[in-house]
């Protein structure tokens, strides 16, 4: 049986895609059969940040339709034989997402996989709800920004009532925390929440504070999953989040920003 | 940061203190309105068409309040009678 993760977080553009990218990377790369889909029907960009974009032949909706199997239409990735990408319908429209179709794809690829980690895309509609419907558990992606914190916590609001395990009076899914974006130096500067602001409000399990940093945008210009560059900020911290999900215990690195020296205070830099 | 910033980092700080305040409040809010029963507008509606054939209050004039505390909840129904209720009772 696979465990399904979901990465979700209501408001777009916080990094949802690059989260779903690099935690299935990571967990791929420490030896676990993992899959990762895209729920974004009718905006798929999972293939474009995984790299795998002219490989598409099959989607999601053509297996939720059987006009494919699933395994004609899992791409499987180049750098490493324990992941598969499940990319979302670019023509159908997100009703082509039925609770019947997506759990019997879920229960089909549980039998193979490990892990299945369910890119969620933005809002609360139709394609948001399927993504989390079947999840046992939750990754909230949130910016230390207002208008993200307060779609997170709607979002929890969502997990806690509408999924399968709040229906059938399960186990709660399991909520953790990514924190991305995040700029330590405005941050000591008062300009920006801190880890503790957004814990004090959503009180999560933190799985990783993620820095901003230009090896994100890099990576997604390449198609290659962030967690994959080493020499990043981005990518080490991603690589943290996976070990912590795991069950490590590790500090948070880069929630502090290098402190300056007296003269470059001085001078500006 | 410049020499006249180095100067004047003892001010007050940013933004995110404001930030933090804003959210804790509507988020309070939010979640206090989505713990509410999903009956609530219904028996509000019913108790007002109750009061109704007896008084004659104006639609607004009930109000249904649910607040949720650690070991019990508290339903509290606020109802203003009219001045001229008592001279048709």
């Amino acid at each position: 049986m696979a465990r399904i993760i979901v990465i979700t977080s209501g408001k777009g553009g916080v990094g949802k895609t690059t989260t779903a990218a690099a935690l299935a990377m990571g967990l791929a790369q420490r030896g676990s059969r993992t899959a990762v889909i895209d729920f974004d029907v009718g905006l798929r960009n999972l293939d474009l940040i995984m790299g795998c974009e002219r490989r598409v032949v099959y989607d999601f909706v053509n297996v939720i339709n059987h006009e494919a199997n699933l395994n004609q239409a899992l791409i499987r990735d180049k750098r490493c034989d324990n992941l598969y990408v499940l990319p979302a319908s670019q023509t159908r429209d997100k009703d082509a997402l039925t609770k019947e179709g997506v759990g019997r794809v879920l229960d089909e690829l549980s039998q193979g996989f490990d892990f299945i980690v369910c890119d969620s895309p933005a809002g609360i509609e139709h394609g948001a709800t399927m993504a989390m419907y079947y999840a046992d558990d939750a990754v909230v992606v949130t910016n230390p920004e207002v208008s993200s914190v307060r779609d997170s916590d709607r979002m929890l609001g969502i997990l806690a009532s509408k999924s399968r395990r709040a229906e059938a009076n399960e186990e709660p899914i399991r909520e953790f925390l990514l924190l991305t974006r995040y700029d330590a130096a405005r941050v000591d500067n008062g300009e920006m929440l801190s880890v503790k602001d957004v814990q004090d409000i959503l009180s999560l399990n933190l799985l990783g504070v993620i820095p901003e940093s230009k090896a994100v945008l890099n990576a997604s210009n390449a198609g290659v999953p962030v967690i994959l560059d080493r020499e990043s900020d981005a990518g080490l911290a991603y690589g943290d989040a996976v070990g912590r999900y795991l069950g490590e215990d590790l500090p948070h690195r880069f929630v502090n920003a290098e402190k300056k020296g007296f003269f470059s205070r001085l001078f500006g830099g | 940061m410049g020499l006249l910033d180095y100067f004047r980092s003892s001010q007050p700080k940013g933004s995110a203190n404001m930030a933090k305040e804003r959210l804790q409040i509507l988020v309070a809010h939010d979640r206090a309105e989505r713990h509410r029963p999903s009956y609530l507008p219904n028996l509000q509606r019913e108790i007002l068409e109750v009061i109704r054939k007896y008084v004659d209050v104006d639609m607004n004039a009930v109000s249904v309040n649910y607040e949720q505390e650690e070991t019990h909840e508290v339903l509290e129904l606020n109802i203003v009678l009219p001045d001229t209720a008592r001279n048709r009772a």
